[in-house]
């Protein structure tokens, strides 16, 4: 019975969290940390970009792209994002079980998205186009990497957001928290969303 | 200052907003789904001279939307539009300079 009292108590003192700006810290910081990401980003897009035609006499990453099999994974990345708002939208209506529904699913979609990126990987490299082969691969290879290594935290990120749910700990009151995956979330969405086309559909 | 002023500015800069329906999510998906359509097959049609600005145009517009909707810039508080929209801009600004530095552009 105490137990049964207690957890809703919990809830209203997080709610309660003020700040003197009037806006929540983690989203403030989530924003600057995502601003920063642009920098990253931007960095390895531009090594891309100066290095992908220089293959020293060996294949490039541009003479084995899969364009069918790469604009499917952006599909669903983007078909991810959708599912991770639609996520927020649920339990923000204290719906928690379709929420949990949502996030399970962003997470899976999230999952073929990076392995559709390992077999792709795996595809170059049985053709001869591996990470040391020449600049335009090494430099594909790190910059495809990072943005597979950023959706693989954000699947860690939504499985937590899923346990916690599971656990009875990720209530309307705390939609905030999921706010933020699913900010970071779209972030790794919207990088993909530049690097399909700078990459994959620009021609060389 | 007292707590009740403190309460009442923090209030007043709290901007208190609808946020989407669902099938506004999808619909803004669905659009997405379509330019992304759309690239793909401006991929593989000999536009000449066109394609890369057409490309790029398009990636903005998907940009904007998922920045706008799903990341609900539109609606939050204008602060995190800036810092943002401030690394974006950085980052373009100073990767442009330094392509420009390697020629890429000639």
């Amino acid at each position: 019975m105490a137990t049964a009292t207690a957890a809703p108590v919990a809830h209203e003192t997080h709610e309660e969290h003020r700040t003197s700006t009037g806006m929540s810290n983690t989203k403030l910081a989530m924003w600057v940390f995502l601003g920063s990401e642009c920098l990253l980003f931007g960095g390895l897009i531009s090594s891309y970009l100066i290095y992908k035609t220089r293959g020293a006499g060996l294949l490039v990453p541009t003479d084995v792209f899969d364009i069918p099999f790469t604009s499917v994974s952006s599909f669903v990345l983007l078909m991810s994002s959708m599912t991770m708002v639609l996520a927020l939208s649920a339990l923000r209506r204290g719906d928690e079980a379709l929420s949990r529904v949502w996030i399970l699913t962003t997470a899976m979609l999230g999952g073929v998205f990076v392995g559709g990126q390992v077999y792709e990987f795996t595809t170059f490299l049985r053709e001869g186009v591996g990470f040391t082969t020449n600049p335009a691969s090494s430099a594909f290879f790190t910059l495809t990497g990072f943005h597979g290594v950023h959706v693989g935290l954000g699947i860690v990120m939504l499985m937590s957001a899923f346990v916690m749910s599971s656990k009875d700990k990720l209530h309307k009151e705390q939609s905030e928290t999921l706010e933020i995956i699913g900010l970071y979330w779209h972030f790794v969405d919207v990088v993909w969303v530049v690097l399909f086309t700078v990459v994959y559909l620009v021609p060389a | 200052m007292t707590t009740t002023d403190i309460s009442e500015a923090v209030d007043s800069t709290e901007v208190e907003h609808e946020h989407p329906s669902d099938w506004q999510y999808i619909k803004i998906a669905l659009i997405l789904a379509v330019i992304t359509g759309f690239e793909v097959a401006a991929s593989y049609v000999s536009l000449g001279d066109v394609l890369v600005p057409l490309l790029l145009g398009m990636m903005a517009v998907k940009f904007w939307l998922v920045i706008t909707w799903f990341m609900h810039l539109r609606f939050d508080g204008k602060i995190f539009k800036q810092l943002f929209i401030a690394g974006l801009v950085l980052a373009v600004a100073v990767y442009t300079i330094t392509l420009s530095a390697f020629e890429f552009w000639a």
